[in-house]
């Protein structure tokens, strides 16, 4: 067991040394993510066992914790304090760890309307692959003392490094908080979240599924009063497990295809034309996509590029279809001499995020 | 060398576009940080991204350093010129692109004014959120390269949680887009990376920028203290509560008179301390918050509370504030601002500190802060004309920024490391943490031509001041080592 974090540089040294890859894990609740690791029978690092809540103080709006610990222990702390991880992370499994967390930097419903997991980050303690232990960032909210290794680490995918402590802005708990829920067209909605974002309205959420539109209001009580007024629709009882159902994904419509693709595009962007089912988050910049191997890859891509934003087959049959939105060459080329800097021997998560580096 | 890279600019650039002589130069000579001053080799002031291109591609090949600069208002002399480089203004690019008052964005060129983005999106009911003290002149740009903030970040976030998109150049003139039109991009994130790099990695030639809907209401609740203490608690109190104002700033009794005397702002002369507490949103929301704000402040002992009853009275109440630099410009020669951030729970602490460092040095400190987010701005007053006095005025600053390491906190907040904070980088970062930050900048510029020496210190400038003691002012106008 790796309990320490020299336990965690000695297997990485170990690993450098012999140039044997590392596939970096936590509780496995996000492995589908990605690509496989280039190697077939790389070593495991299991840094689950390094966990635990570092430092956390309310007033400051801050926790810190190690990269192990559970994704509801920390949430559960900031619960008994009224306070929230604001970008509301997809656990994708009871274990889930912070590290995976910000390694995938995956966000969940509040994203449009809170910030990403990235934008919470405020400092990062980590391993590099020569087995360095640095720290960057803080524990404070504003930090321009050095380059921002802290967000670079975020969504990552561990090929930068092995993260050991995370330390995130939390913010308090909204007061109030209702779900309405009224039918239109997906064009028609498309142009609703639109037409509210320019409003400043305690607007939290929302999804578009099959003719429906859904929102969530977050904040004080007078002003989502006012705004329920103002938008019209049905309150929902149960808006608690639906917003829960979308950032889990247990949601009927994350089963009703063998491949989910994430379309991260540009909001505004009329329905797009592509066969399956589609459901609707993020103010209309999130088009998940539910559909099976008869659509091709190019077909997709191609779509989310000409909404200028990028595809990401998030699950399913992997085949031979690379997870991310492929880089243009100056960009690769940038990334590839990134991951050469901080791990030159390659041996942390490589070919987890391209198979190039 | 001189004669032909004029020459070779010459050729694509306007004449009034490469100055070289000296008197032309010399308004370039330093940024906000006056006290460091150095004459460029050339001062260029392209308008197009084609030029910028051609001018990188040139300084590239004959190995030429390259400054960037703005609108020259950074605090940490990140745009200080090197003798034997290009100074390259992006000034002139000042164009907004364009306005997507759907989807909330504006694209905009480097050299535009932070306010003028609020101003060309208003008719929209839109703003750009980050409003650093200078914006009505420093631009996106340098913006951009400081992350910086302003007195809205706690709620809104810094320049980096409002920007979408950036295209930068490359220091071989290859063009690459970071950041996108979605709300994220596929692999690294690069435009976190950029945000706050000082001009070290690219040359920004766009931004594209995320608007805000204007919010109905704004009101300000000012409360007077008579114990600095009794204002940090009331800072912390208003947080606990579940509460992010919009703004909170905090100012000592010495910057009071320094500001009241010249603004006339009505703020109490017998405080101690004053908070200045904004919430903004929602007319119903606003009217709740501000009724809690005022009970916490009251709870926390405030002597005297007032609450801005219409617009006039909620920008006189900032005006202080805001002409807090302008009023240590008046109370003394010369001023220099310091920028460390720390916890909050370390705000009354550190204030004494610095009060005891200002009888150990002789020289008075102002302080006016972003308390909610613990960011420090203390003003030393000193007179440049006093043999010493400016050493001894880094020496006391440099000592602040211990102390902010010390609490736990940051030497630099908003205001970037430049030239100036170099030496505190030392304390800030080990040996291996610097080593990877010169790795990232070899990343993307080997031949480290962008903005040569500032923002991480060498390994060798580190040894010579040797570990935990940083000798003050001795080694500030050595001529910094390139790397």
């Amino acid at each position: 067991m790796l309990n320490t974090a020299e336990d965690l540089i000695h297997k990485i040294n170990t690993a450098a040394e012999s140039k044997r890859p590392l596939s970096i894990q936590g509780s496995n609740s996000k492995l589908f993510y990605g690509n496989q690791i280039a190697e077939r029978a790389p070593d495991i690092l299991d840094v689950s066992n390094y966990s635990g809540i570092v430092n956390y103080e309310p007033s400051e709006l801050v926790i810190t914790a190690k990269a192990g610990t559970r994704l509801t222990d920390l949430e559960t702390a900031l619960q008994t304090h009224q306070q929230m991880l604001a970008f509301e992370p997809p656990h994708f499994g009871e274990n889930a760890t912070l590290g995976g967390c910000i390694a995938t930097g995956l966000s969940g419903p509040r994203r449009a309307y809170a910030g990403a997991a990235r934008d919470f980050v405020l400092g990062v303690r980590i391993l590099d692959g020569r087995g360095n232990d640095l720290h960057f960032g803080g524990q404070v909210m504003k930090n321009v003392a050095g380059y921002d290794v802290s967000r670079l680490m975020t969504g990552a995918m561990g090929t930068l490094g092995v993260l050991l402590e995370v330390s995130l802005k939390v913010l308090p708990l909204p007061t109030m908080e209702i779900t309405l829920c009224m039918s239109m067209k997906e064009v028609e909605a498309i142009g609703k979240m639109h037409q509210w974002a320019s409003k400043p309205l305690p607007i939290s959420a929302t999804c578009f599924y099959e003719n429906h539109l859904f929102v969530r209001l977050s904040g004080a009580e007078s002003a989502v009063h006012a705004t329920r007024t103002q938008l019209g629709g049905e309150e929902i009882d149960q808006g608690k497990t639906f917003w829960q159902s979308i950032r889990e994904h247990t949601h009927a419509f994350f089963r009703s295809g063998t491949r989910l693709w994430r379309l991260s595009i540009k909001s505004s962007t009329p329905p797009l034309p592509l066969p399956g089912q589609q459901l609707i988050e993020w103010g209309g910049a999130l088009r998940w996509l539910a559909t099976d191997e008869s659509v091709d890859e190019t077909t997709i891509r191609s779509q989310a590029e000409a909404a200028k934003g990028h595809a990401t087959f998030f699950k399913g049959n992997k085949t031979s279809i690379q997870a991310f939105h492929p880089l243009p060459p100056a960009m690769m080329g940038l990334h590839k001499r990134l991951k050469q800097k901080f791990d030159p021997a390659g041996i942390l998560n490589p070919g987890k995020m391209y198979p190039e580096y | 060398m001189l004669t032909e890279l004029i020459h070779e600019l010459r050729a694509f650039l306007p004449p009034d576009a490469v100055l070289y002589e000296a008197e032309d130069v010399k308004p370039y000579e330093c940024d906000g940080l006056s006290a460091y001053r150095r004459t460029a080799m050339i001062v260029v002031l392209p308008q197009t991204e084609e030029e910028i291109i051609k001018i990188l591609q040139l300084c590239h090949s004959t190995k030429t350093p390259v400054v960037a600069r703005g609108a020259g208002t950074g605090l940490s002399g990140g745009a200080l010129p090197h003798h034997q480089g290009v100074l390259l203004s992006l000034a002139r690019l000042k164009n907004v692109l364009e306005i997507d008052p759907v989807t909330r964005t504006a694209r905009v060129q480097p050299g535009v004014r932070n306010l003028a983005i609020s101003e060309a999106v208003a008719s929209y009911g839109l703003y750009y959120a980050p409003d650093p003290s200078s914006q009505i002149a420093c631009t996106i740009g340098g913006n951009v390269a400081e992350n910086s903030g302003g007195v809205h970040c706690l709620k809104y976030g810094l320049t980096v949680h409002n920007i979408l998109k950036l295209r930068v150049l490359m220091i071989d003139g290859q063009v690459i887009e970071m950041g996108s039109d979605a709300l994220d991009s596929p692999g690294y994130d690069l435009l976190a990376l950029m945000t706050g790099s000082e001009g070290m990695l690219g040359i920004v030639t766009e931004v594209t920028v995320k608007l805000i809907p204007k919010p109905d209401k704004a009101q300000l609740v000012m409360a007077a203290f008579d114990d600095v203490q009794k204002a940090a608690d009331a800072v912390a109190n208003v947080i606990s509560a579940g509460i992010i104002p919009a703004g909170m700033e905090m100012m000592d009794k010495i910057t009071i008179h320094a500001v009241e005397d010249f603004i006339h702002a009505g703020y109490d002369l017998d405080a101690a301390a004053i908070l200045l507490c904004e919430a903004d949103g929602m007319t119903e929301e606003v009217a709740e918050e501000i009724q809690k704000i005022s009970t916490i402040m009251r709870e926390s002992g405030a002597v005297k509370i007032s609450i801005s009853q219409n617009e006039a009275d909620r920008l006189r109440f900032w005006a202080g504030r805001k002409a807090a630099f302008p009023a240590a410009g008046r109370v003394s020669p010369d001023y220099y601002c310091m920028d460390g951030t720390i916890p909050r729970k370390h705000l009354a602490r550190v204030l004494r500190g610095i009060e005891t460092l200002s009888v150990e040095y002789g020289l008075r400190c102002m302080n006016v802060f972003h308390a909610g987010d613990g960011n420090l701005h203390p003003l030393i007053l000193y007179d440049a004309n006093q043999p010493g006095e400016l050493e001894k005025t880094e020496a006391f600053g440099a000592r602040i920024l211990e102390m902010c390491i010390e609490a736990g906190g940051t030497i630099t907040g908003e205001h970037g490391v430049g030239i100036e904070k170099l030496d505190q980088m030392c304390l800030q970062f080990k040996p291996a943490e610097r080593d990877l930050f010169h790795a990232i900048k070899a990343a993307f510029d080997p031949d480290g031509l962008l903005n040569p020496g500032k923002a991480i210190p060498t390994l060798h400038r580190c040894a010579e001041l040797g570990g935990m003691h940083v000798h003050r002012g001795e080694t500030k106008f050595a001529t910094i080592p390139r790397f």
